[in-house]
Formats: C-alpha cells, sequence, structure tokens
C-alpha cells in the first residue's frame, strides 16, 4: 500500500474543519482596488485567474492564516506582473520604499 | 444618526500602513505610470463591483418563476439567460441549478473562492472560509444546519464545486403561497444565500 498523495494546502475539500464563521466585513478601499486590479489585468489579458490562483496556490501553508484574502490577492497580482514584464522588482522596491515615506497611514500614502 | 452631510473618516485610511497595502498602492501606481490603466478605469471596476449584488440574482430567479420559458433557457445556458436581462456577468461561465422537491442544491468553491460575483457582488467571508470550503464536500447536511437549514427526510444534497471558469447559481423552489404575487414581490424573498444553498427563500407575508 503507498501512502495517499499529500495534498497541497488550498486543496481543503473534505477535510476536518470547525464551525462555519458567521462574522462578515465590509471591503475596504484597498481591497476593493486589489479586486480592480485583477478585474482590470485580466480583462486585457495580461494574466488570467487561472494564473491568479497559480501563484497564491504557490505561497508557503501558512499563508492561509497569516495573510488576509486580498493580501493574497494583491501578493498573487505582483508576482503575474513581474512575470508579465510590466514591472521589475527593483521598480516595485523602489515604489514602495517611497510610499512608506509619504506616511504612516494608508491615507497619507496613497497620496 | 444621518448618512447625509457627515462622512466619518474611513477605519482602514487611519490604520497604520501595513506591507501589502503599501504594495496594492505600488502596483496601482506603477500600472498607471506604465500605462496598463488609468485611475478612471480603476475607479469605474469598483462601482461596477459595488454596483453588482444578490438583488440582481433575485431579479433573475423572480424571472424564472413566472416565465416557464426564461427558465428553460436560464437551465440551459444561465449565462446567455442573464445577458438576456441586461446583466454585464463580464467572462463568466454561469451554471443554473434547479431545486426541486427532493433535490437541494449547494455550491462551494473548495480550491479557492470562486463565486457567481458577476451577477450576484463578491462572496461572504464565509464563504471563502477554510470551514466552509473544507466542510461542505464532506458533510453537506451539518453545514446546511449551521445555516438554518433542515430539509425533509430523503431529501437528495448536490454539492458543486466552483473553478475559475465555472461558477453555479441556485434556482431555489418557488415558495408556496406566493401564486398570485408579481416579479418585484418574488424577487424580495430571494436571499443571497439561497441563491448559493445555504439558504431557502423568505416565505411570504
Amino acid at each position: 500500500m503507498s501512502s495517499p498523495p499529500i495534498k497541497p494546502w488550498h486543496d481543503m475539500g473534505g477535510d476536518i474543519a470547525g464551525p462555519i464563521p458567521t462574522d462578515d466585513h465590509d471591503f475596504a478601499l484597498w481591497e476593493k482596488r486589489v479586486d480592480a486590479l485583477l478585474v482590470l489585468c485580466a480583462g486585457k489579458g495580461i494574466f488570467t485567474v487561472d494564473g491568479l490562483r497559480r501563484a497564491i496556490e504557490d505561497l508557503p501553508p501558512d499563508a492561509f492564516e497569516t495573510m488576509s484574502y486580498y493580501e493574497r490577492w494583491i501578493s498573487s497580482v505582483n508576482r503575474n506582473l513581474i512575470e508579465a514584464g510590466i514591472y521589475s522588482p527593483a521598480e516595485l522596491a523602489l515604489r514602495m520604499e517611497k510610499i512608506s515615506a509619504r506616511g504612516a497611514s494608508y491615507g497619507e500614502a496613497t497620496g | 444618526m444621518s448618512h447625509d452631510h457627515h462622512t466619518p473618516p474611513r477605519p482602514d485610511n487611519d490604520e497604520p500602513l501595513t506591507y501589502w497595502q503599501t504594495m496594492e498602492i505600488a502596483v496601482r501606481e506603477l500600472l498607471i505610470e506604465k500605462g496598463v490603466t488609468t485611475p478612471h478605469e480603476i475607479a469605474t471596476a469598483i462601482d461596477q463591483m459595488d454596483a453588482r449584488s444578490p438583488a440582481d440574482g433575485a431579479r433573475v430567479i423572480a424571472h424564472a418563476w413566472t416565465d416557464p420559458d426564461f427558465k428553460a433557457r436560464l437551465l440551459a445556458d444561465a449565462s446567455a439567460a442573464c445577458r438576456e436581462m441586461g446583466f454585464d456577468i463580464g467572462p463568466m461561465h454561469l451554471i443554473a441549478l434547479e431545486n426541486r422537491p427532493g433535490l437541494h442544491n449547494i455550491v462551494v468553491c473548495t480550491l479557492c473562492s470562486c463565486y457567481p460575483r458577476y451577477l450576484i457582488g463578491p462572496p461572504p467571508d464565509w464563504y471563502k472560509s477554510r470551514a466552509y470550503r473544507s466542510r461542505t464536500v464532506r458533510e453537506p447536511r451539518a453545514v446546511l444546519a449551521e445555516f438554518g437549514v433542515t430539509l425533509p427526510q430523503g431529501t437528495e444534497i448536490r454539492v458543486h464545486d466552483s473553478t475559475a471558469e465555472m461558477r453555479y447559481i441556485v434556482l431555489p423552489e418557488r415558495p408556496t403561497g406566493t401564486e398570485g404575487m408579481d416579479k418585484v414581490a418574488l424577487a424580495k424573498l430571494v436571499t443571497r444565500d439561497s441563491m448559493i444553498g445555504t439558504g431557502l427563500p423568505r416565505q411570504p407575508g
């Protein structure tokens, strides 16, 4: 008998789990923007929804607990855009540094 | 309290900037600078997603309850039927699942969070939770019970696992005692959860 294959973390169907959470939240502006960036990039054919999923599934197994839903999305959107050659990792790093210098809150940094 | 004149600061804009929020700003700015998109396009995409709500799906369901020909078209090709009603459902390939006496459908996405979002808006948090994704295919009756849904003994439950390309919407059974109601009144009975299968339509009255 061979042992069953090890499932990747995102393949949750059939796992034992606790009660369904009942709390919900309104989306924050930055979350809506992440959503919009995915919709626009997919619509323009820069990458696909499968590409979004692939880069999310490549995140480490604890990503589901340590990152929020749209945090996983922006991480994946970014990776797909770098792979598509839209900008370089160096450009991103430089820009993130500049943004952090603008202020301590999202409202200040988003300009 | 009036919401008309005073808009309190958005809490999400006041909290300390996180790494991932910084990345969102950076990605957005770079996409705009490279000419891939514009602030207007982004704002429009947000407005369009905000405008989608379960009320849109409810109109489709109520139409199907009152027009047998439309119902047949909905079950044959839900994407085309929704577009026929003027809904821009984007690239989504939509399949409608009919509940009948003795048959109840429920929708999940075990692998991520695929959902009929271009018709009824983005999914609630529970739809994306580990618990819902894991358990719905294993013990759908227990999951339904947590949503307060108990079905008659012997009812078959079909669980539909969505994919990026294929999204599902449940066509719930029209409640009894609604014979005289028009489409507008009927649509008010259709809840978000009744279109995902974790709920049943409201009873009239």
